[in-house]
């Protein structure tokens, strides 16, 4: 018998070294299985945020101090059943809301200059992080962020609950010349984002997109006809610096969390 | 594992070549980048207020050009060399290996365009507009059908271990890179993912954790399995562990993305389960590890005179380290003080400078000695490039491990007020000296790229001259 007939290992092993196609096989189902796993079940579990445009679904099921489930709307804004019916009337409390058209156009330059490489957006649940950046964070609140932010790095700060902490004046002083105010920081200056003004065709595309996902998207009873067509007089004359500051002022403050009740599973 | 027929085969080195000097050059380019981003958090100035040499869109530059310029060549020189020299055959197509060359290097330029411009998609390590990730699918694809069908024509009768990992990898991107991209244009500049929020989280760190474990692992243990036998002159340790290697690795890596989302807003059955796999991963992954270094025994003296023995074998005792490292970082606790730290950036460097770049820089030499059938101008400069990554890599990651452990102690100190002792932008200043540190590591180790580069060239030019006609007239 010559070297290359005798088997050192399985007679099945040996069969899939023989045969290219039985090898590409054999790799291409055990490399699938790991993600199937955790990926699939994301998309219809609990406390997914996954609810795409069914009205009635709550697979959010976050429960009260009595063990009663929370209702959706008090998580996720629903102008159908809020006592505010519009983007403008939306107030912090709520519940999570997609994006005003001038935050849209923050994010994409959030997104641009790579801010998410040193401040994420997703707070543990940690004592230490709730007194430094407030309540955890939970699915629903980033469930309308196509290419999700939460980051992976904090060379700068979490910012996930950045809204209201500094006026829109400080934010400003600080995007441009950071270490004006922050002498040890290092981030960059960002002083270029007030020559430019807001890209009105983009964002406006950009709304339009978002009420096209196939995975959650903005529902058109919140971004409607009306809105979209409103958003360039809204970002009329508006620099990317206004814009930014808009979407940092946005971020976390859209979901009133009651004290003692547990928001994760 | 060689040639079983005794006529002589002419193989197409060519495209190898080319995709050789292109990974000693994206060597030198790659880091460069990774050294400037890194002076930029030590000294701010650097961003020199030019919006695209910022440090948000530099950093993906860095990323990419390390990963898919340097890595991805070298998986692609190594992969055409290795495939064809285990088969005993010529490639299937070489006219579409040099589409995958002149391909993969437009994109390149197009990453080197449009990631300073601004041109993101917000996903880490899969930034590039969705135009390239589309280029990206076709080139990949290309190399892939070219890759397999070479398999498939061999004279041998066994695919050799090295041919299973890069097979491995050639499908598991494949799946990771179609799946993560899904997006909807906006403009040709612009695109959003069709996921949002935890699904979008999930499937960015299967992508992202296996980029790592495939194309930066599985693609890399494809080079360990053919270069430390060939260049030690001694067979692999053991088969039985490359098979056991090899299967429980595919299988295993593509788990463990999740452990990049511990705590979070994601299931935390899922974090687990993928903490979980990721510690049940240092089986594998040692058992590799001591596979690459047994197959050593009885010729460990050779590590006094042969050099490139030396990156091959440091290589292997980096990918232990880094193996090891990986999963402490997943157990739940542990994950809970590392995360969002410079803990984890110490890691990867871990993997990227000591294991993967080792490892590769071992290949190349190896590779270069053989394509233009020369030694090396000179010996004594890969001995001197040698110690060079190794105090460069040792320096980085040192500096990171310390300042990731600190920021994370720092950021969870209380004091006998029961408040928290540091302000965030204290952790910031207190990082000052190791990012300076972790700039110097990054000079050191690029400086040894450069040393290559030089030494690669001078090679080249001397086998040119000796045989009087051009570079590419040398047997492989």
């Amino acid at each position: 018998m010559s070297d290359h007939d005798h088997i050192y290992s399985t007679k099945f092993q040996d069969k899939v070294e023989r045969s290219t196609l039985l090898m590409f096989i054999m790799t291409a189902l055990t490399v699938a299985v790991g993600g199937i796993v955790e990926i699939v079940p994301l998309f219809y579990l609990p406390n997914t945020a996954m609810c795409q445009n069914d009205p009635s679904c709550n697979n959010t099921q976050h429960k009260d101090l009595q063990g009663n489930t929370i209702p959706m709307d008090k998580i996720v804004w629903n102008p159908v059943t809020s006592e505010h019916k519009s983007l403008a009337e939306w107030v912090p409390g709520d519940g999570v809301r997609p994006y005003t058209a001038l935050e849209t156009a923050g994010r994409h330059v959030f997104i641009r200059e790579g801010c998410f490489l040193c401040h994420s957006q997703m707070i543990r649940p940690f004592r230490d992080e709730k007194d430094r950046y407030g309540h955890y964070s939970i699915a629903e609140e980033s469930m309308y962020d196509h290419t999700y932010q939460w980051g992976s790095k904090r060379t700068g700060p979490d910012i996930a609950r950045l809204a209201g902490k500094y006026s829109d004046e400080w934010h400003r002083k600080h995007l441009k010349y950071p270490r004006d105010v922050v002498p040890e920081s290092v981030m960059p200056n960002f002083f270029f984002l007030e020559k430019n003004p807001v890209n009105v065709e983009r964002t406006v595309k950009t709304m339009e997109v978002m009420t096209k996902m196939p995975f959650n998207p903005v529902p058109t009873s919140i971004y409607t006809a009306d809105y979209i067509a409103a958003a360039p007089e809204a970002l009329k004359d508006k620099t990317e610096m206004d814009a930014v500051i808009a979407y940092l002022q946005s971020l976390g403050n859209h979901v009133k969390f009651e004290e003692g009740v547990n928001y994760r599973d | 594992m060689e040639a079983t027929n005794a006529t002589p085969v002419k193989y197409d080195m060519d495209v190898v070549r080319w995709f050789t000097i292109a990974a000693v050059i994206y060597g030198v380019v790659g880091t460069f980048i990774g050294v400037y981003v890194a002076s930029e958090l030590a000294w701010p100035f650097l961003n020199f207020d030019i919006p695209e040499i910022t440090f948000g869109r530099l950093r993906p530059l860095h990323t990419n050009a390390v990963i898919f310029a340097f890595g991805g060549c070298v998986l692609m020189a190594t992969g055409f060399y290795i495939v064809q020299r285990t088969g005993a055959t010529k490639l299937w197509s070489n006219g579409m290996a040099w589409f995958t060359f002149w391909g993969w290097n437009a994109i390149i330029v197009c990453a080197v365009i449009t990631l300073p411009l601004g041109l993101s998609q917000g996903k880490e390590y899969a930034e590039l507009p969705w135009w390239v990730d589309i280029m990206i699918a076709v080139v990949w694809l290309s190399y892939g059908l070219n890759y397999v069908m070479t398999n498939a024509i061999r004279k041998t009768s066994h695919m050799y271990v090295s041919n299973w990992f890069t097979m491995g990898m050639i499908v598991m991107i494949t799946y990771l890179h179609v799946v993560n991209s899904m997006a909807i244009p906006v403009d040709w500049a612009t695109s959003y993912s069709i996921y949002s929020g935890v699904q979008d989280a999930m499937i960015q760190w299967w992508w992202g954790h296996n980029a790592v474990g495939f194309y930066l692992t599985g693609g890399f243990l494809g080079i360990m399995y053919y270069f430390i036998p060939k260049q030690s002159g001694r067979p692999v340790f053991s088969y039985r562990l490359s098979v056991l290697h090899f299967w429980t690795l595919t299988f295993g890596y593509v788990w463990l993305g999740a452990h990049h989302l511990q705590y979070t807003a994601l299931p935390d059955w899922t974090g687990s389960l993928g903490a979980a796999v990721s510690l049940a991963m240092i089986i594998p992954s040692w058992g590799g590890a001591m596979n690459g270094m047994m197959t050593l025994s009885g010729a460990w003296d050779k590590l006094r005179t042969d050099y490139i023995l030396r990156f091959l074998v440091t290589a292997m005792a980096f990918y232990a380290m880094s193996t090891f490292d990986g999963p402490v970082m997943a157990i739940k606790s542990v994950n809970a003080l590392s995360h969002y730290t410079d803990w984890t950036v110490g890691h990867v460097h871990a993997g990227a400078l000591g294991w993967m770049a080792m490892i590769s820089f071992g290949a190349l030499y190896h590779m270069v000695k053989k394509l233009w059938n020369t030694e090396m101008y000179s010996d004594r400069l890969v001995n001197v490039h040698f110690w060079i990554s190794l105090i460069g890599a040792v320096t980085y990651v040192v500096a990171m491990w310390v300042s990731g452990i600190m920021q994370g102690l720092m950021w969870r100190d209380y004091d006998e007020y029961g408040t928290l002792t540091y302000t965030f932008v204290e952790s910031v200043s207190a990082m000052h000296p190791y990012y300076v540190m972790r700039a110097v590591g990054g000079a050191i180790f690029n400086l040894g790229t450069w040393i290559m580069l030089f030494n690669v060239v001078m090679t080249v030019r001397q086998a040119s001259a000796a045989r009087g006609t051009s570079p590419v007239a040398a047997r492989a």
